[in-house]
């Protein structure tokens, strides 16, 4: 691994980005104006918004740079960039961590905007530290790119890539406790929501929004490091330089 | 010195099954050396067992006395795929820039190239809103940085008009007299006599090596095309 490399491939990626209005605008305002939405939607039932914003926080950063880093990354290797990449002077490594660099920096400013906006305009009732939220927000996002990383190598097309969001993100944003808290799942499906990464995502933004406690937010925070560090790892066994 | 650029021996690779090229053997010197077959006869294969993105299973391809692909030819081999292999969503100059950093070169020599292909007015055009020629064009500008030892172009020509075709051809030979090996595929016939040297491919196989002009004379016709009949025609008896 460069750094050079690395970070020429994280600024050419928000290069990239930023001359994509309607990508960025997904990312960075959509998720303000579906936490509105929510608000809107309970705003006789304050209490629910209370319980559900928190845990939608963890899920927009996750969902979202799941389904763009998945589609990038598929481009690259079908448009030849990646092939040309492999002939260059660049590690594996250099082309994940990259990424996870570039989508990371995006999710610190969605998680603080969608975070300002609940906190500070919709009157989210938040008890632990803002900046955790922004924190949480930032892992829970690499680990939505770590993700899409790697199950891109399993699609082959643009349109396959997007049937990944059903059946990896939607089981986990049924399991990860907006629904039906945790603890009140049937005890099969419980131990099933533990061991998916949104679940602790969720469990950590809960936390904040109950508590001033920051203990159980930071071991959220490194379970959900882990699963990203792994799904990373796996994204680099599937990038290979010699292909059929 | 070193004479060959690219030696491949006993080389294998089998896709899906099935063995596209088994057991060649090749030398590839300097000047403009014409890689000629008809489509899906293991050109492409063949190139990217040289630049060491091909999983082969068996024999090697050694590129300026290195193993292809192996780390210290990463900044002296450049490489084109069929397509243009650039950021569609980049400025012309955007993606030199990025892929000169990559190697290790300054934003200067993103310029250099850019004049290399003669796209200067273009620099801050959208890769994706160029026409084919010019991003083919764009796609060799990536290939040519930082002045590569060895240049390694699949198909670059296909489907251009014929001027840009001329012009390439003659930027492909400018390259050759400062010294980059040039590699170039094809599956035009006509393109044969261009090159200095022409390998003929068919079926995973180099059918015939050599100047153009003798490849010609050995089978006593005057086009390629019929020298390539020719061969096929020998190959059967």
């Amino acid at each position: 691994m460069t750094p050079r490399v690395t970070l020429a491939i994280a600024v050419r990626v928000l290069t990239q980005l930023r001359r994509d209005h309607r990508t960025l605008a997904m990312l960075l305002v959509l998720p303000c104006l579906l936490q509105a939405l929510l608000w809107w939607i309970f705003q006789d039932t304050p209490l629910v918004f209370d319980r559900i914003g928190p845990a939608l926080l963890a899920i927009f950063p996750f969902f979202v740079m799941f389904l763009v880093t998945s589609i990038t990354t598929l481009r690259e290797r079908s448009g030849g960039t990646l092939e040309r990449l492999f002939t260059m002077p660049m590690g594996r490594l250099d082309f994940l961590v990259g990424y996870a660099l570039a989508f990371g920096a995006v999710a610190a400013v969605q998680a603080a905007l969608a975070a300002g906006v609940a906190v500070g305009l919709l009157d989210l009732d938040l008890r632990g530290p803002d900046a955790l939220l922004v924190v949480v927000g930032v892992v829970d996002a690499v680990l939505g790119t770590a993700l899409g990383l790697f199950v891109s190598a399993f699609a082959r097309t643009e349109f396959q890539a997007v049937q990944f969001l059903p059946a990896v993100v939607v089981p986990q944003i049924l399991l990860c406790g907006l629904i039906v808290p945790r603890e009140r799942l049937p005890r099969v499906l419980e131990s099933v929501a533990d061991v998916l990464p949104l679940t602790w995502a969720v469990d950590a933004m809960e936390h904040l929004a109950t508590t001033t406690r920051t203990g159980e937010v930071w071991r959220d925070v490194g379970i959900v490091v882990g699963f990203a560090l792994a799904a990373l790892a796996l994204g680099a066994a599937t990038l290979r330089r010699r292909t059929d | 010195m070193m004479n060959s650029v690219v030696e491949v021996a006993a080389l294998r690779v089998v896709r899906g099954g099935r063995p596209v090229i088994d057991g060649l053997d090749l030398v590839i010197g300097a000047g403009v050396t014409g890689l000629l077959g008809p489509s899906g006869c293991g050109k492409s294969t063949l190139l990217r067992s040289i630049v060491g993105v091909q999983r082969v299973a068996g024999g090697t391809v050694t590129v300026l006395g290195e193993p292809a692909g192996s780390g210290p030819l990463r900044d002296r081999v450049g490489y084109q795929t069929q397509s243009s292999s650039v950021y569609d969503d980049l400025s012309v100059l955007e993606n030199l820039r990025f892929f000169a950093r990559v190697l290790g070169l300054p934003p200067s020599a993103a310029h250099d190239a850019l004049l290399a292909v003669d796209l200067a007015r273009h620099g801050d055009d959208v890769a994706g809103r160029l026409s084919g020629g010019q991003r083919s064009r764009v796609g060799l500008a990536v290939a040519l940085l930082g002045t590569p030892a060895l240049l390694v172009l699949d198909e670059p020509t296909v489907g251009l008009d014929p001027v840009l075709r001329r012009d390439l051809w003659a930027l492909f030979h400018r390259i050759a007299e400062q010294g980059t090996a040039v590699l170039v595929s094809s599956h035009v016939m006509d393109e044969a006599e261009r090159c200095d040297t022409l390998l003929l491919m068919r079926e995973g196989r180099i059918i015939a090596h050599g100047p153009p002009a003798d490849i010609k004379a050995a089978q006593g016709v005057a086009d390629i095309e019929s020298a390539f009949l020719a061969l096929v025609e020998e190959g059967r008896r």
